[in-house]
């Protein structure tokens, strides 16, 4: 199947100046919240905090917390992205043009999960300000990094069609996503828990995320590297197969 | 001439169980302005949005250039500009943006002389730098307009195009949509303004709950349906008729107040002098006088009753 790179590319330039259009919003004000959290964590109440497997409590946390921004970024611009169009209408545009759903998921996922990556990578660059750290594995960082970016974004992508109301797009970023980052080990360690909720943490999708792209940075982490990139792709799978369902039907799109 | 959009059993039920299109068949022929024309929920904007993709058709089959819209989407819809009834722009986007954003989602390189060629003929030109937000209603949909033709559509569908639209920008969009016919642009509108077909279409297609129920060219349908009706204000509330306006096709409304006289204006004679000069020599004084088109709701009941399509029956019970 060929695909149309005109189409492909309209849908992400358009996007991307949406990013541009609202740089502080999109891009500025992660940053600073992200800074917040160094000082507060890092600085302040880490310089009392032990060492976690030899790693300052300030450097143990960046992985986390670039994490924490990357999710809720791709999906909060990914579910915006689509959001919009259905409910200004001009959805319309794009379901009437020659594009395939691969082409339309390409454009708007990919614009997103480029937005959520730039925004992860500022993350990273403020954070040398406060703290200092090493990436041990950079490649494998970027690919988690990016791994992540597309598989949020697709998630929010669901979540922007599924959406009808304001609400909605908000409430599983906030109810679901966050918690789960939080609960996920972007503060601690899992070892740090008692056994019990070591155990429940494990059915926690993000503990895999967060660990893997520490592993990145540091070398150890709380779940093997393996088993963390297995349950990214798994989740990457499970989203598309939820985009392709969507298209097949018309889901929301289409009656 | 040949049929550039070819509709053939298309059937449309909503999940709501409501049956929008009935077995509708149609052939548009390539060059041809066509008018379809219905009251509010007819489904014409069913009809149309199937044909662009919006919409999934039940059943039946729809060909537009030739392709089939949905095992060869992309051949069928590349060739189709859309404007649809509602005014739905971005916010935020200039005029420039927006129009080069729909040439490239529709897979043509870019072409910044076509776009500027577009917009200058919808009178944009001078606004192509403003943001959307900042247009008027009818600013807006000429915008609309220039979307759909910004990727040179061989079919271009305007669905309720003067809905809401100024004077001066319906005369406008009648002047382009004759120009973009002499281009060889196929061009189907959809209405319920009698006079916006009777101005500028080819052939007309009236649609009713879901079918199709008459398709002819405008002129046989003017023929038929372009009867007028001029209401006389009396100054005297009447009981009956005087004996000697009986026989003309004249009746009372308004409790009396009123006289209605029904006319072919397609005839050459009206008899609106002769029925002047016939009240004015029974010494009825009359206020004032006002005539009217009938309207597409008078028409439907007009075809019932006459009878004519021996399936309007069915539709009407």
């Amino acid at each position: 199947m060929k695909l149309n790179i005109y189409s492909i590319r309209a849908i992400y330039k358009f996007e991307m100046a949406r990013t541009w259009r609202t740089l502080m919003q999109s891009v500025a004000s992660p940053v600073i919240s992200t800074s917040l959290y160094f000082v507060v964590f890092g600085s302040a109440i880490g310089s009392r905090m032990v060492e976690i497997d030899g790693i300052s409590y300030g450097a143990f946390i960046i992985p986390g917390l670039i994490m924490l921004s990357l999710m809720t970024q791709s999906i909060s611009n990914a579910s915006f992205g689509i959001y919009m169009p259905t409910f200004s209408g001009t959805i319309y545009e794009v379901l009437s043009a020659p594009v395939s759903y691969v082409e339309i998921v390409i454009g708007y996922v990919g614009a997103a999960a480029t937005k959520s990556t730039i925004l992860g990578i500022l993350i990273l660059v403020t954070a040398r300000l406060f703290v200092d750290y090493q990436i041990e594995h950079p490649l494998l960082m970027i690919s988690f990094l990016l791994l992540t970016a597309i598989t949020f974004s697709l998630f929010g992508f669901l979540i922007g069609i599924w959406a009808d109301t304001f609400e909605k797009l908000q409430i599983i970023p906030l109810m679901i996503i966050t918690p789960l980052a939080f609960l996920g080990g972007s503060f601690y360690s899992i070892d740090m828990l008692p056994a019990f909720w070591q155990t429940v943490t494990l059915f926690n999708p993000v503990v895999y995320l967060i660990s893997g792209f520490r592993y990145s940075f540091f070398g150890s982490a709380d779940v093997h590297i393996g088993i963390s990139l297995g349950m990214t792709l798994l989740f990457l799978a499970v989203c598309m197969g939820l985009v392709w369902w969507i298209f097949r039907t018309g889901y929301r799109l289409k009656s | 001439m040949s049929a550039v959009i070819s509709v053939q059993g298309l059937n449309k039920v909503y999940d709501s169980g409501f049956q929008a299109l009935k077995g509708v068949d149609l052939e548009i022929q390539s060059g041809e302005i066509f008018a379809l024309l219905g009251p509010n929920g007819a489904g014409k904007t069913t009809l149309i949005s199937i044909i662009c993709g919006i919409v999934n058709p039940t059943s039946g089959t729809v060909l537009a250039d030739g392709h089939d819209i949905i095992k060869a989407y992309r051949e069928a819809r590349s060739a189709i500009g859309l404007v649809p009834q509602e005014l739905a722009t971005d916010s935020f986007e200039t005029v420039w943006a927006t129009v080069s954003f729909s040439r490239g989602l529709f897979g043509k390189p870019r072409n910044d002389a076509h776009i500027e060629k577009v917009l200058k003929s919808l009178s944009l030109w001078d606004k192509k730098d403003n943001k959307i937000m900042m247009l008027s209603g009818g600013m807006k949909r000429r915008v609309m307009i220039a979307k759909a033709l910004s990727h040179e559509p061989k079919i271009l569908f305007l669905d309720e195009p003067t809905a809401g639209v100024d004077v001066e920008l319906r005369r406008e969009m009648w002047e382009m949509v004759r120009q973009l016919r002499e281009q060889g642009v196929t061009i189907i509108l959809t209405t319920h303004y009698i006079e916006e077909a009777e101005e500028m279409a080819d052939r007309v297609g009236i649609i009713r709950k879901g079918e199709i129920i008459l398709v002819d060219r405008k002129e046989r349908l003017m023929q038929q349906l372009g009867r007028k009706q001029l209401t006389v204000h009396l100054a005297e509330p009447m009981q009956i008729l005087p004996a000697e306006l009986q026989g003309l096709s004249l009746e009372l409304a308004d409790e009396g107040y009123s006289l209605v006289y029904t006319y072919d204006a397609n005839q050459e004679s009206t008899g609106i002098a002769e029925l002047l000069r016939q009240l004015n020599d029974v010494g009825i004084e009359f206020k004032d006088l006002h005539s009217r088109q009938s309207s597409l709701e008078d028409i439907f009941v007009d075809l019932v009753h006459n009878g004519q399509p021996s399936q309007l029956e069915e539709v009407a019970g």
